[in-house]
């Protein structure tokens, strides 16, 4: 049974099919993973036992008519917690949303059932998507398997541990500002951040409407490529995502080639606040590619400096208002309803005691930045350096395919560290955010231990909007020559929980 | 507080007016979602999670609701924007799903236009419209439990999010000047002529009485012979023709009073009384009211294609006022004769008469005078009674073949309304179909002469026009239902006066 655990999403699929094992058997497997060691890692905020039986027997009961099963049939995954799932509760990490059942499915959710996939449980993330350490959940902080008293990483740290700790082969997360990367590049598990638009946000619980984006998390390249095809696609529900094919990514995962592709190294992304052990590493990862042919140029973008700070003008601006709905008038908690409170004294209480500090942060900062007068200096201004960054992509992206960076300046730091150090904390998504700020396609996958504290780094790659399948090539080709170099995963170098 | 006359108001102050006006366009869906806009429903029946505002949801332009939009900018002679966004206008209320509303700030989708309207003494009058943008209507709320009915003492509230994302269109005039003492009703027959023009445009009904069009009356004065626009007071929700009238007139005696007096008017919204037509204070409007607005990042920009906005341009309806010339032209009718079938709301009645086979001056005599009359008597409107123009067409074509008198028609027009049936039915179950067998006639031209022998002395002496008093006495023992012509010409064979 052990074993099963350890298989990737590909292989699991493949024995499924083959009738070697059965969905029950595989999904039973993980519930039992995870009712062993959940308690250390915190990385699930409900674990949907019955749904992923029941998920799990369908799809054998498919098989045993013969029908044919899609290429992740039976594999288990793990959920953040900010889609909704229809009669599952969907709390986004947020004491304002307990008790809260939605009645209907995302986009995304539907068409991970559509696909077979055993949806085991809710994952651990900071309140609203908000933070990079999952230590802003109000549900406790999810521990990093590499070492349980550091950050795995957010705000998708409860989806990343999972990983980690083999509770599933699967996860889905959201990177607004690195959400999916960073917590990927702490855990040593591949994240990628698809091109906006490309994974349909309906029923995405908003934090920041134009940086969101659904992506998959994955123990390999492959296994993300896999779950990319499941989730990716046009959804007329969302208005903004793209009515065009999904790029081949699992070809390109396959693929193992980088020779002849122009590899571009940002030159930004280094020097001050960068861990020593993190550039050794990335510029190991730099060398091997050229190693495996790829030609390397160093690339200047000189905007991304301004990253961090549009970045916290446009995300609480939208976070601002689209957190205005949680009003405890229709849905979740609702504090101090006495029959002598006011609707609006309701609404104060409610909100008082069901945001967390970080979210009431940018709110305060999102309502101050769009107010009148204020809005052409902040949330105006933001949106022109959002223009200049994504020319500086677009300007290196005529000289190289993709581009190269550190996921993230450090390896995962102590739980509470940064706790208190909101700017501290900001400066985890340093190299992440411009992506995301450009609307185009980034993964971190491991590549490698920081000598200094034999924890995982994560290399970066950035692709054009769209050009999602080169992330997967590049990504492919390095893993596979990591893998050999190591002889074996990276992960298998984690301490046993 | 007594107010000033209005002609005292005007004597020192020149009106500046403002009209908002809400038209609910009559879409199948809401502006965002698949939800039904149908009036009536059970509450809270017609959302889903995105009406409803649910974590997760997004909206999805309707694009019947874009081109509705459209072609009210093209109406009212608008520029159309080449790209616009919707933004979002951030205010708490819990009738709001989202708190806050999917509108349109500074990039409107129609722009620049105008609308003419006709007043009463057949001048043209131009308004001019600033924008006209899409948004999206709020739910409703009702307060249970006060004497009011609004929220002050009521001990809970209901919410009914049916009305949730209904598309919305917002037209905003600019500043009307100039309309002097008239600026009632300009404003009353600009909202008249926008409802008709929504009306032609088959995008909404229209109706003032179901909210579908709904109006807001800005006003502010400033002294005669001066530029500087003073303080406006907004006046919120005025649902009728006649409320935007009073409203306006009561505004303006009220501002010259506060201002006469030497007081400020305070920038606050008003609300409307139907029953004395005076306003009350709503909320201070001052400059802390910050809506946030911001580009809504849920929706890509709207970009009309120039073709397509072309096309729908090509094919716009006839609009009321050029239609208006032409049935007057058709009609025969005079100006005057003109603006009393308007006041009356009677032009598609009469159309309509006269397309199933009416003569001109028939259709428009029924209407105007009969049923004007009964109209005005039971106060529901001449559309709504419930007689069809092919009905009154019909009575016409009885009259015309003298089949029936004016007398007669009339009773048969009650039987209509009564719920009698068809004309044919009433003229048969009443008997009314008029006597004009000879022998009958005779008989009963025989006894009134015999009657009235000093009367029918005086016709065989010459004195024709005193005829009429033995055709009245044919007719009372008829019972109205003789050809009354034939009667007269009986008579005066009879008395060897003819």
């Amino acid at each position: 049974m052990t074993d099963l655990i350890k298989h990737t999403a590909a292989q699991t699929a493949a024995a499924i099919a083959a009738g070697t094992v059965s969905a029950v058997e595989v999904a039973q497997a993980h519930l039992d993973r995870i009712d062993a060691v959940d308690k250390k890692v915190n990385a699930f905020l409900h674990v949907d036992t019955e749904g992923a039986l029941a998920a799990a027997r369908a799809v054998d009961a498919k098989r045993a008519k013969g029908e044919e099963l899609g290429p992740l049939a039976g594999v288990p995954l793990a959920l953040k917690d900010v889609f909704t799932t229809k009669g599952v509760p969907t709390t986004c990490g947020s004491k304002i949303l307990e008790g809260w059942i939605p009645p209907y499915d995302a986009t995304l959710t539907t068409r991970l059932k559509d696909a077979g996939v055993v949806i085991l449980g809710k994952t651990n993330m900071d309140e609203f998507a908000m933070g990079s350490s999952t230590e802003n959940s109000a549900y406790g902080t999810t521990g990093n398997p590499w070492d349980l008293s550091r950050i795995p990483g957010g705000s998708g740290g409860g989806s990343a541990a999972a990983l980690a700790a083999y509770q599933a082969p699967l996860a889905i997360g959201t990177d607004t500002g690195g959400s999916i990367r960073q917590p990927g590049a702490v855990t040593g598990t591949v994240g990628v951040k698809p091109t906006y638009g490309s994974v349909s946000r309906y029923g995405l619980i908003a934090f920041s409407s134009s940086l969101d984006q659904g992506g998959p998390c994955a123990r390999t390249v492959l296994d993300a490529a896999l779950l990319h095809e499941a989730i990716a696609g046009h959804d007329p529900l969302d208005s903004t995502s793209i009515d065009a094919p999904v790029p081949a990514v699992v070809a390109a995962a396959k693929l193992r080639d980088v020779r002849g592709m122009r590899i571009g190294v940002v030159k930004e992304f280094a020097g001050e606040g960068y861990q020593a052990g993190v550039m050794q590493r990335f510029n190991e990862s730099v060398e091997l590619l050229r190693e495996l042919g790829a030609e390397v140029v160093e690339v200047s973008c000189p905007s991304f400096t301004l990253a961090l700070p549009a970045y916290y003008l446009i995300a609480p601006s939208e976070a601002s208002s689209n957190l205005a709905r949680f009003d405890a008038m229709r849905y979740g908690l609702r504090v101090g309803d006495d029959g002598s409170a006011s609707a609006e004294q309701v609404t104060a209480l409610t909100r008082e005691a069901g945001f967390g500090p970080e979210v009431k942060r940018r709110i305060i900062l999102g309502t101050y930045a769009l107010s009148s007068g204020y809005y052409d200096a902040y949330y105006g201004s933001a949106q022109k350096v959002r223009t200049l960054i994504s020319r500086d992509f677009d300007q290196a992206f005529a000289d190289v395919d993709v581009l190269v960076s550190p996921t993230t300046p450090t390896t995962a730091f102590p739980i509470g560290e940064r706790a208190d150090d909101p700017m501290a904390m900001y400066l985890a998504d340093l190299c992440t955010i411009p992506s995301n700020l450009a609307g185009n396609a980034a993964m971190s996958l491991p590549c490698g231990l920081a000598p200094e504290d034999n924890l995982p780094v994560g290399l970066q790659i950035i692709a054009p909007a769209m050009a999602d399948d080169r992330l997967y090539r590049v990504g492919g080709a390095v893993e596979a020559a990591l893998n050999d170099k190591w002889g074996h995963p990276l992960l298998e170098e984690a301490p046993a929980l | 507080m007594n107010l000033v006359s209005y002609d005292d108001a005007l004597a020192s102050y020149d009106p500046v007016m403002g009209l908002e006006v809400h038209v609910e366009l009559g879409t199948k869906t809401k502006m965002f979602c698949g939800c039904s806009t149908e009036l009536g429903a059970e509450p809270n029946s017609q959302t889903c999670p995105t009406c409803l505002g649910l974590p997760g949801s997004l909206p999805v332009v309707n694009a019947i609701g874009v081109e509705s939009a459209v072609r009210i900018g093209l109406a009212l002679n608008c520029e159309i924007a080449e790209w616009c966004r919707f933004a979002r206008k951030n205010y708490f209320y819990p009738d709001m799903p989202k708190n806050f509303q999917t509108s349109q700030y500074d990039e409107p989708i129609a722009f620049n236009g105008y609308l003419d309207v006709q007043l009463e003494d057949g001048e043209t009058f131009r308004v001019e419209i600033e924008r006209a943008h899409m948004e999206e209507d709020t739910g409703k709320s009702s307060h249970v439990g006060g004497a009011t009915g609004r929220i002050h003492g009521a001990t809970h509230s209901l919410l009914d999010y049916n009305r949730a994302g209904i598309p919305l269109i917002e037209i905003v005039t600019k500043p009307i000047e100039g309309a002097g003492r008239r600026a009632p009703e300009v404003a009353k027959a600009y909202v008249a002529e926008l409802r008709e023009l929504i009306k032609a445009l088959g995008v909404s009904e229209a109706r003032m009485d179901k909210g579908q069009m709904r109006c807001d009356v800005n006003l502010s004065l400033r002294p005669n012979g001066t530029e500087t626009f003073g303080t406006r007071s907004e006046t919120k929700n005025v649902n009728s023709l006649r409320s935007v009238e009073r409203a306006a007139r009561f505004e303006i005696q009220r501002h010259a009073t506060v201002l006469g007096d030497g007081g400020t008017i305070v920038q606050e919204t008003r609300h409307f009384h139907e029953e004395d037509g005076s306003t009350t204070a709503g909320r201070i409007k001052d400059n802390a009211e910050d809506y946030r607005y911001f580009p809504e990042p849920d929706l890509v920009p709207i970009a009309p294609a120039r073709e397509w906005v072309e096309e729908l341009r090509a094919e716009l309806p006839e609009l009321p006022r050029v239609r208006r010339a032409r049935l007057q032209a058709e009609w025969g009718l005079s100006d005057l004769d003109m603006q009393s079938v308007l006041n009356a709301g009677a032009v598609e009645l009469i159309e309509q008469t006269i397309a199933a086979g009416a003569p001109a001056d028939q259709a428009r005599k029924w209407w105007l005078g009969e049923l004007a009359r009964r109209s005005n008597e039971t106060g529901i409107e001449l559309a709504e009674q419930p007689i069809t123009p092919a009905q009154v067409a019909r009575v016409c074509a009885l009259v015309a073949e003298g089949k029936l008198n004016d007398k007669l028609a009339r009773q048969v027009i009650e039987g209509v309304l009564a719920g009698e049936g068809e004309p044919d039915e009433v003229v048969a179950a009443r008997g009314l179909a008029v006597v004009s067998d000879d022998s009958a006639l005779g008989a009963a031209v025989d006894q009134a002469i015999a009657d009235n022998s000093a009367i029918a002395d005086k016709i065989r002496d010459g004195k024709v026009a005193a005829v009429g008093a033995l055709v009245g006495a044919v007719m009372k023992a008829t019972r109205g239902q003789a050809d009354a012509a034939k009667v007269k010409d009986l008579i005066l064979e009879k008395l060897g006066a003819a």
